[in-house]
């Protein structure tokens, strides 16, 4: 059985991912240890709760860094939620955090014209060059995203009051802000994609 | 692209089975509620509720198993309330597979644990779960499996919730519960207008038609159990029902 590393962010549904990854045959195993996220076949950066606490415990582990060059290397990493939110600069949610900064990009708020926390199934929009998406229903559970399709990304788009970025890809790297793990059959494909990546004909 | 309406089935688990009662009380058996969550998800339900109603400590320790047991076969959100009394009673529990918690009695108890839970785990995960009777000047909220009137007004309660950093409500009607007689949607206009974060509706729905009044009242996810238990429905009667009322629900 192939093995999936899971950074634990503290605050992540831990439970529901290695549970879907198992289904897809693949065992998971948590590590904040630098050279097992480093030399990880697959990596997932997961996280529920807030932007701070999230980069709180990747810095308290001493793996932004690690990270970043992971994905600048094109190894194989997936970020889910506010894992996700995490790769970009920096989040209105937590001022003067730090994030990663693999995107060029800030997540902000929602509109307060709509209801926030986005809770439930949203409809995402893939564009037709995207590896790991399509087109489809994935469940959400968030109050702040990404406003605008970073450059130098494939995005697929969902709406939520306006626009907003459901998931990034690029080479072997997959961002998604809504859940996979939670998506039903539609999310389990996301993720059996990504994870037979280099099965695939690309 | 618009977000869907929900279709959520609940599961009363007591001592590692499905039960059914009339008014929170008559409780009476409805089944494996890991085949019963499969089915569910496997007939479109957005999500599974899972109440712990257990009477007993062995029965509660069982139900851990069942949220385990659920977990492994379910790939759709999974929340689950009854018994939550602490930061650690919720970690226990997304340890173990929900996603997302839903306090009631000790929340009314301690209004600050809605503000722990959601401060650890964060705002979508915390659920506050309300259990609103009427009163002679508009509704009270029930706790301890409804047992106890607190006195308090639910709309009061709902926006107190809200502002310790609730994330979502899940608003049952005490009177209408397992009736089958409908939603309150009087008690879901007032709870829906008086918050800004969802609302889900729970307690009374008794035909498929029931649900789109809901969702004209304000709710954002209609919460269902006797109507699928019994086995006369569907999840995908009950959401080409609400189709047919221009309600997007997902495919």
């Amino acid at each position: 059985m192939s093995t999936v590393t899971i950074v634990p962010t503290g605050t992540a549904n831990l439970a529901s991912i290695a549970a879907a990854f198992d289904r897809l045959g693949w065992e998971s195993r948590l590590s904040d240890d630098p050279d097992v996220v480093r030399t990880a076949g697959r990596l997932v950066v997961p996280g529920v709760g807030t932007f701070g606490a999230a980069m709180g415990q990747i810095d308290r582990s001493m793996l932004s860094d690690t990270i970043a060059k992971r994905i600048a290397n094109d190894e194989p990493t997936l970020a889910i939620c506010v894992g996700f939110q995490v790769l970009a600069r920096s989040s209105d949610e937590s001022p003067g955090v730090e994030g990663i900064g693999a995107i060029d990009d800030t997540v902000g708020r929602f509109s307060d014209a709509i209801q926030v926390p986005q809770l439930g199934w949203n409809e995402v929009s893939a564009p037709p060059e995207a590896r790991f998406l399509r087109s489809g229903w994935a469940y959400f559970a968030n109050s702040y995203r990404i406003q605008s399709p970073p450059a130098g990304w494939i995005s697929s788009l969902s709406d939520h009051g306006s626009p907003f970025v459901a998931a990034i890809e690029r080479g072997a790297t997959l961002g998604c802000q809504f859940h996979p793990e939670l998506s039903g059959p539609w999310g389990a494909e996301v993720l059996r994609r990504w994870l037979n990546q280099e099965m695939e004909v690309s | 692209m618009t977000l869907g309406t929900r279709l959520i089935a609940c599961l009363d688990v007591d001592g590692g089975r499905v039960v059914k009662g009339v008014k929170f009380k008559d409780l009476r058996d409805a089944g494996d509620p890991v085949s019963a969550a499969a089915a569910y998800e496997a007939q479109g339900a957005d999500e599974i509720v899972i109440l712990d109603v257990s009477a007993t400590e062995q029965a509660r320790a069982t139900a851990l198993d069942t949220v385990a047991a659920v977990r492994a076969v379910l790939s759709i959100p999974l929340t689950v309330g009854g018994g939550v009394r602490s930061v650690e009673n919720a970690r226990v529990l997304l340890t173990r597979g929900a996603d997302r918690v839903a306090i009631n009695t000790a929340a009314v108890a301690s209004p600050d644990l809605i503000t722990e839970i959601a401060n650890e785990f964060g705002v979508q995960c915390t659920v506050v779960a309300i259990d609103a009777a009427q009163s002679s000047t508009g509704w009270n909220v029930m706790t301890n499996a409804g047992t106890r009137n607190t006195g308090i007004d639910a709309v009061q309660w709902a926006r107190d919730a809200e502002s310790k950093g609730a994330g979502e409500l899940l608003l049952t009607s005490f009177d209408n519960d397992g009736t089958r007689r409908g939603y309150d949607t009087d008690l879901l206009a007032v709870v829906s207008a008086a918050v800004t974060i969802p609302v889900i509706a729970s307690g009374g729905a008794g035909s498929p038609e029931d649900l789109a009044p809901a969702v004209d009242a304000g709710a954002a996810a209609v919460l269902v159990a006797s109507l699928l238990h019994d086995g006369d429905n569907t999840v995908g009667d009950l959401k080409d029902a609400m189709r047919r009322s221009q309600i997007v629900v997902r495919t």
